[in-house]
């Protein structure tokens, strides 16, 4: 029963927060690497494109809200996510029309577009606090739970309650679908294959008759519509609020360089290894180990590696660590 | 373009004709009316703004006492500073009610007020720390300190039998002080403080938080936040994850708009918040009805105290010199004199005005301590159906 209590425990406060943190950041993380690996620059404006397709989202959603539009016990925002994504996407395909095109034409080194990629982020983000502002916008409807933690004590008994709240499973399934799909994508599709042949060698790929536009193109609508359901999927589960998108750009740069850069698999990977890290070091795992030992060896101080404060240390002790040790990450990709 | 320069132009003579006639006196109004307590600082202003408009035209024999509102943002200290500095100069108020939060307060006292000579009354900042500033007697408060606060609020725990709970409050000068004096009193009347974690304010995300504050095995969780920021962020995710379902609140999460968020579930916290019952309360939700504000929020009464206090002590100096008024404030405050009540504000000034001495009981029952803030008493709520009810005063 103790046994249990704890494995309960730590699925409620661990293991499924840091399951739907992860999807969040592996989808988020697969977006930056994908533009890594056929723009070859690093996009800081991701997080914050993030926050412009979330943005978007949620203004349709009061729109439909006050329409009167609803989907059912789902959230409303997945009605207005497809419009969202598509408004993100010409948004992107626009900045590169006027920023990043004119750093390809003159073969700039890739500093270069990474710094016009923080002018962008600036830009983007006056833009999304000029238009909703920079406070707390909280936009799911809908039911709430698939199990409450009350419920689950009453039911199973336990001392311990377990909760999945709606949004976190919905993060899941919706990163499953669109993972497989853009697998799909890449490996079976011949734009998909394209754009594999263009990160592997562009000039081969160029004489092979690839057209580079078409492929820059797809790839930005790809960047763009993952951030977007990255961020709609995190504001659904958290709440949005501009600033914290900005700052979820670590963590998201983190998972990318941990599992490879320009390694899809390994943006997942890493997204996981991220959320997972940042949850396990900082939970007091006293309860935990109580449950599991004799009484008397119950521990008195918290058991806690770091403060929750440092939550955010912990992507960047992660980032410098395989910089140093593993540059080129945990599946073999690029330097950055 | 042109519009803007119109109104610009208009707006500088009217402020123009304004000094000209010499028929206002300005008061600085400086509160957090963007940033964490935004939802409470418009109806504190409203309060101060009250006392002003019930006295127009009366003080110094006609003139009228106009607020110059300031924003203190509550957390950024340059850009309170930034805007007391402009009241000061720019707008020559007679003196700032205000600011709101501990740390933003903390810092134009410091940086602004006492070095101008400016007197400065706080109507909510609570830090222990302000006790001993170097105010040079500038620097008042019609909230009583934090020291008080965690005091009572370990009665009322020790009342109800609880004896041990995780403790969260906010990274800056309010949260911190509160949890220093509240761990010292729940010690002292024999309470164990489980886990005593910070949490910062303006996050999306408080699961970590929660998962270490509900490990170290309290039932009861004490939230020293701000309503509309991280501690309401920290009671939604503790009541999501089943971590805890009993709150205790302290005054910089009591306001309406957290039930509105949380709902049904918040039932049975229980909370403190400067205040009291006196007759002075009950009038001043009489005066606040009368002029069509019928909502007595969080720090309303003792904003209009401060309010208050500042325009007794204008006609008490019989002038608008800064100084002059400083040294009346402790007199208006304290007796000896006639007890004043809100509402009875131009009846304190014929007093003055004859010569005579006033005791401002006010609101929140002012009495200041040699320091020149309020002994203070404290509200015992509890949420009840939805509603902060008040169980006694301590």
């Amino acid at each position: 029963m103790d046994f249990l209590n704890a494995i309960v425990l730590f699925a409620n406060f661990v293991f499924v927060p840091g399951l739907a943190y992860g999807a969040q950041l592996a989808l988020g993380a697969l977006g930056i690497t994908l533009l890594y690996s056929i723009l070859r620059f690093a996009n800081f404006a991701h997080g914050d494109t993030m926050a412009f397709g979330t943005m978007v989202t949620i203004l349709l959603t009061w729109w439909f809200q006050s329409l009167g539009i609803s989907f059912g016990p789902l959230p409303t925002a997945l009605l207005a996510l497809p419009f969202g994504v598509a408004a993100t996407a010409g948004f992107a395909l626009l900045t590169d029309k006027l920023v990043y095109k004119h750093y390809r034409q003159v073969k700039a080194v890739p500093i270069r577009m990474v710094m016009a990629s923080v002018g962008v982020m600036f830009v983007m983000n006056g833009v999304v606090r000029f238009i909703i502002g920079p406070n707390d916008q909280s936009f799911f409807d809908g039911e709430r739970f698939i199990i409450k933690a009350r419920e689950f004590k009453k039911m199973t008994g336990l001392n311990e309650g377990l909760a999945i709240k709606s949004s976190q499973a919905l993060t899941v399934v919706v990163a499953i679908i669109l993972v497989a799909a853009l697998f799909w994508f890449l490996n079976r599709t011949r734009t998909g294959k394209s754009m594999r042949a263009f990160s592997d060698n562009e000039d081969l790929a160029l004489l092979s008759g690839i057209s580079p536009d078409k492929v820059v193109a797809v790839t930005w609508i790809l960047a763009a519509g993952l951030a977007t359901i990255a961020g709609v999927l995190y504001g659904l589960d958290k709440s949005f609020k501009p600033f914290t998108y900005f700052q979820l750009l670590l963590p998201m740069f983190a998972a990318a360089v941990v599992g490879g850069v320009g390694q899809p698999v390994g943006a997942i990977l890493g997204g996981f290894v991220v959320a997972f890290s940042e949850v396990t070091v900082t939970y007091a795992y006293k309860k935990f180990i109580t449950y599991l030992v004799p009484e008397s060896w119950a521990p008195d101080g918290l058991m806690q590696l770091l403060s929750t404060d440092y939550k955010f240390a912990v992507s960047f002790i992660i980032l410098v660590v395989v910089l140093l040790v593993r540059p080129t990450g945990l599946l073999k990709g690029k330097v950055i | 373009m042109k519009k803007i320069l119109l109104a610009t132009t208009i707006f500088a003579g009217l402020t123009g004709a304004a000094f000209a006639d010499g028929h206002e006196v300005k008061m600085g109004v400086i509160l957090g009316f963007t940033g964490p307590i935004e939802s409470l600082t418009p109806a504190m202003a409203g309060a101060a703004e009250l006392a002003m408009s019930e006295t127009a035209g009366k003080v110094l024999d006609g003139k009228t006492v106009v607020p110059v509102r300031g924003d203190s943002t509550c957390t950024d200290a340059a850009a309170a500073s930034a805007a007391a500095e402009r009241l000061i100069t720019a707008e020559g108020v007679v003196g700032i009610m205000g600011a709101d939060c501990s740390g933003v307060t903390t810092a134009i006292a410091n940086n602004v007020g006492v070095p101008n000579g400016v007197v400065m009354i706080s109507p909510s900042a609570t830090s222990p720390a302000l006790t001993s500033i170097d105010d040079k007697g500038f620097f008042f408060r019609t909230a009583p300190s934090d020291a008080r606060q965690g005091q009572v609020l370990a009665d009322v725990l020790k009342d109800k039998g609880i004896t041990k709970v995780a403790v969260t409050f906010t990274n800056n000068d309010y949260g911190k002080g509160l949890e220093a004096s509240f761990k010292e009193a729940f010690a002292a009347v024999g309470g164990e403080v489980a886990i005593s974690a910070a949490h910062e304010d303006g996050k999306a995300d408080y699961s970590a938080e929660v998962g270490a504050l509900a490990a170290a095995g309290a039932e009861h969780l004490v939230v020293f936040g701000y309503v509309d920021q991280g501690g309401k962020g920290i009671i939604q995710t503790s009541l999501d994850t089943g971590a805890f379902d009993k709150f205790i609140l302290a005054d910089g999460m009591i306001g309406e708009s957290l039930i509105e968020a949380i709902g049904d579930d918040l039932n049975g916290t229980i909370g403190t918040l400067p205040g009291s019952d006196s007759d002075g309360a009950k009038k001043f939700a009489e005066v606040m009805k009368a002029a069509g504000n019928d909502k007595v929020g969080p720090f309303t009464p003792e904003s209009y105290d401060a309010a208050a206090l500042m325009i007794l002590a204008i006609q008490a100096a019989g002038s608008t010199d800064r100084a002059a008024v400083q040294a009346k404030i402790m007199d208006v405050a304290n007796a000896p004199g006639e007890k004043i009540l809100p509402g009875e504000l131009n009846k304190a000034i014929e007093i003055l005005k004859s010569g005579g001495q006033v005791d401002y009981e006010g609101a929140s029952n002012v009495k200041f301590t040699d320091v020149g803030e309020a002994a203070g008493s404290y509200k015992e709520l509890e949420v009840k159906d939805g509603k902060f009810e008040t169980i006694s005063i301590r």
